[in-house]
């Protein structure tokens, strides 16, 4: 059979519809370099000397790197009792770190299926009261915190105690379960499963993606928060690394930024490769909240 | 003994909405009772209340001869199947079916033992390491009925199972589920919205409507006395033609539109006598339509034809008024109102089949010969059947 009409992906091209978008590409360049510059500099900066630091942008394409920041920021913090040690600091960070998201995960995910799929009285209300939390910022129930837990200062679990339970982890897993469908739970209930085993045993492996989201987002919220530990914490063998890296700071009388850099390596790195971990589910996760609205 | 009794069985969500209306019925040891419905007449509810999925508001189900209103569904030694396989997603397909037989305890040789002759009577014993998402629909569908006869169930429980099937799998997964049941030999419950997949496999078909039990009886029988107007017009595909007639003082002759009918061939209806002189709704099957042969003459004229190949179906118009039963879900109560009628005097609402070969042409005026043996009478009140 013989036609006139050209192919219809050739008459696309001639229209242009499958032209290579150079002026997106173009801008979404730009903010990958407004995005990714001061990760590169932070890096970079920490593998040289502290004049070349700080040397503009000569700064971003070093003639020479160096473990110096490193070795001197080692060296600062070796005594646990005076300065607290980098091991130390980590292992609180870690500790700390693990409590908010191994009890997140448990307690959130209970409460997020609790309101998906259980009728009784006061759901609604529960819910509501999620949402609402949700909006509301940790600064602004600090300060009555602080009062609460006063008798567990310097300790690891008031470092953790306030983040475990999250009103945004709840509302993650309360739109994860709500879109899961509910005949799995139905059919395990005809296969003999309790709730407690339905829970564990057909939930909990289909809900990975919910469970690496809350899991990536508690523990960078966890590492990286300041403001709860610097006002429960006054002794250096309970510093997470966040206070340790304002006290470094504080302590300098003239500023080493090399030092500064490499310190805000030391603190970032844990946080990438938990996220390099879980990124896979955490992906699919957002992905699937996008599809679902 | 393991029959499905439901005795005066209700449902009413807290919202006050009645979605079951005191239902009785036995699903026979063996037996498999298709329940068939329009969409939201409640018959997923229904299977649900026996599954122990939902709560009964009202009445009893007793199944193996125990009443099991307070059980939980693992309790009641049910199997069910669900529409979209309820199959779990990060188990094998080994897994999957032996599921329940490990949360009751079975030794591992005879859990082995039991999914390899599952797997075999439904040919998925080389997928048995798959997980479901690589399945296509057919096989999830097997996977599914595996995991429901592993177990030896007192019953099984089927919510629309092959609607998520292509037209093909469908009727070729029909005779499966047929034989599986036959071989298993247990009450088997089997929702459908499909009146086909109804009658072409229930030994026999509950008609639900607005969450109220219509007939329950054979698939001939639904078909050749129906008990209402409503059971008639659902049952057979394309549906029973009905139009609004006058009977005569007589009782002898039928008014249709401007059109008359002798009645005297239709067969002894006993109390048709008492409905002489009042309007009632004539039903007339579309095979009962024909082009030539004895029998009162009905004329109409033709909208347009389907070429089936092995027949035509002819939809034609006629100048008396068409019936037309309001199939919707709804209430137990709007259930329970008379059936709607519109008036469509215009419209080409009629269907006849006939010969393949017949010369029918759109927009030409046709007569058809109506065997008024096999003609139905419903009352145009209540839409109950007069016989």
């Amino acid at each position: 059979m013989t036609t006139d009409n050209p192919p219809v992906a050739t008459r696309r091209r001639r229209r242009g519809v499958d032209r290579t978008p150079w002026g997106t590409y173009a801008l979404l360049a730009v903010f990958m370099v407004i995005f990714l510059f001061p990760v590169y500099y932070l890096f970079v900066g920490s593998f040289e000397s502290p004049s070349q630091t700080l040397d503009g942008l000569r700064a971003a394409i070093p003639s020479s790197l160096t473990l110096a920041n490193y070795h001197s920021l080692s060296q600062t913090f070796f005594s646990s009792t005076i300065t607290g040690s980098l091991r130390g600091f980590y292992t609180v960070s870690t500790l700390v770190s693990a409590l908010v998201v191994a009890g997140g995960l448990i307690v959130n995910s209970l409460a997020g299926y609790a309101l998906a799929r259980m009728q009784f009285r006061g759901r609604r209300f529960l819910l509501l009261l999620v949402i609402v939390l949700v909006i509301i910022p940790f600064e602004a129930i600090a300060v009555p915190l602080y009062y609460m837990l006063n008798g567990l200062r310097n300790t690891l679990i008031v470092q953790a105690l306030p983040f475990v339970g999250s009103a945004f982890s709840i509302y993650l897993f309360y739109t994860f379960f709500l879109n899961l469908p509910p005949q799995l739970e139905e059919a395990a209930r005809i296969d003999g499963a309790g709730p407690w085993r339905t829970f564990v045993q057909i939930i909990l492996p289909n809900a990975k993606p919910a469970f690496a989201s809350v899991a990536i987002l508690s523990f960078i919220q966890i590492w990286s928060s300041y403001l709860w530990p610097l006002m429960m914490t006054s002794q250096p063998n309970v510093y997470p690394l966040s206070i340790a890296i304002g006290n470094l700071i504080k302590q300098q009388s003239t500023p080493n930024y090399g030092e500064m850099f490499a310190f805000g390596v030391l603190l970032v790195v844990p946080m990438a490769v938990f996220f390099v971990v879980f990124q896979r589910w955490f992906i699919r996760s957002v992905a699937s909240l996008g599809v679902k609205g | 003994m393991s029959e499905i009794v439901l005795r005066h069985v209700s449902k009413t969500y807290d919202n006050g909405y009645h979605a079951i209306h005191d239902v009785d019925l036995t699903v026979r040891e063996g037996e498999f009772m298709v329940v068939v419905g329009p969409s939201g007449c409640g018959k997923s509810t229904l299977l649900r209340m026996v599954a122990g999925l939902e709560s009964i508001s009202d009445g009893e189900v007793l199944i193996g001869g125990h009443v099991v209103n307070d059980f939980t569904p693992g309790e009641r030694d049910l199997a069910m199947v669900f529409q979209n396989y309820a199959l779990y997603p990060h188990m094998t397909v080994e897994k999957n079916i032996a599921y329940s037989l490990k949360l009751r305890k079975f030794p591992k040789s005879e859990i082995d033992r039991r999914v390899r002759e599952a797997a075999e009577i439904l040919s998925l014993t080389e997928y048995l390491g798959q997980r479901p998402g690589r399945l296509s629909g057919g096989q999830r569908q097997r996977v599914a009925m595996g995991r429901a006869i592993v177990r030896e169930p007192k019953a099984f429980l089927m919510d629309e199972p092959l609607s998520n099937l292509d037209a093909k799998l469908r009727v070729q997964m029909r005779s499966e589920i047929l034989q599986i049941q036959r071989r298993v030999g247990v009450a088997t419950l089997y929702v459908t919205h499909d009146q086909v997949e109804a009658m072409t496999m229930g030994d026999r078909v509950t008609v639900l409507r607005a969450g109220v039990l219509q007939q329950c009886d054979t698939a001939q029988v639904l078909y050749d006395r129906p008990v209402n107007v409503f059971v008639a017009s659902f049952v057979g595909s394309p549906s029973m033609n009905l139009l609004h007639a006058t009977l005569s003082d007589d009782a002898t002759r039928l008014r249709v539109g401007t059109q008359t009918l002798d009645v005297a061939g239709a067969g002894p209806r006993p109390r048709l006598a008492s409905y002489a002189g009042r309007e009632v709704i004539v039903g007339i099957r579309p095979e009962d339509l024909t082009l030539e042969g004895p029998g009162e003459v009905l004329s109409g004229h033709v909208g347009h034809i389907e070429a089936l190949g092995s027949e035509l179906i002819v939809h034609f118009g006629m100048d008396a008024r068409n019936y037309v039963v309001e199939d919707k879900g709804g209430s137990a109560e709007e259930a329970e109102e008379l059936l709607e009628e519109t008036a469509l005097t215009e419209h080409v609402r009629n269907v006849a089949r006939v010969g393949p070969r017949s010369a029918i042409a759109t927009g030409e005026s046709i007569s058809f010969r109506v065997n008024m043996e096999r003609a139905h009478f419903f009352d145009a009140t209540t839409g109950e059947s007069i016989w």
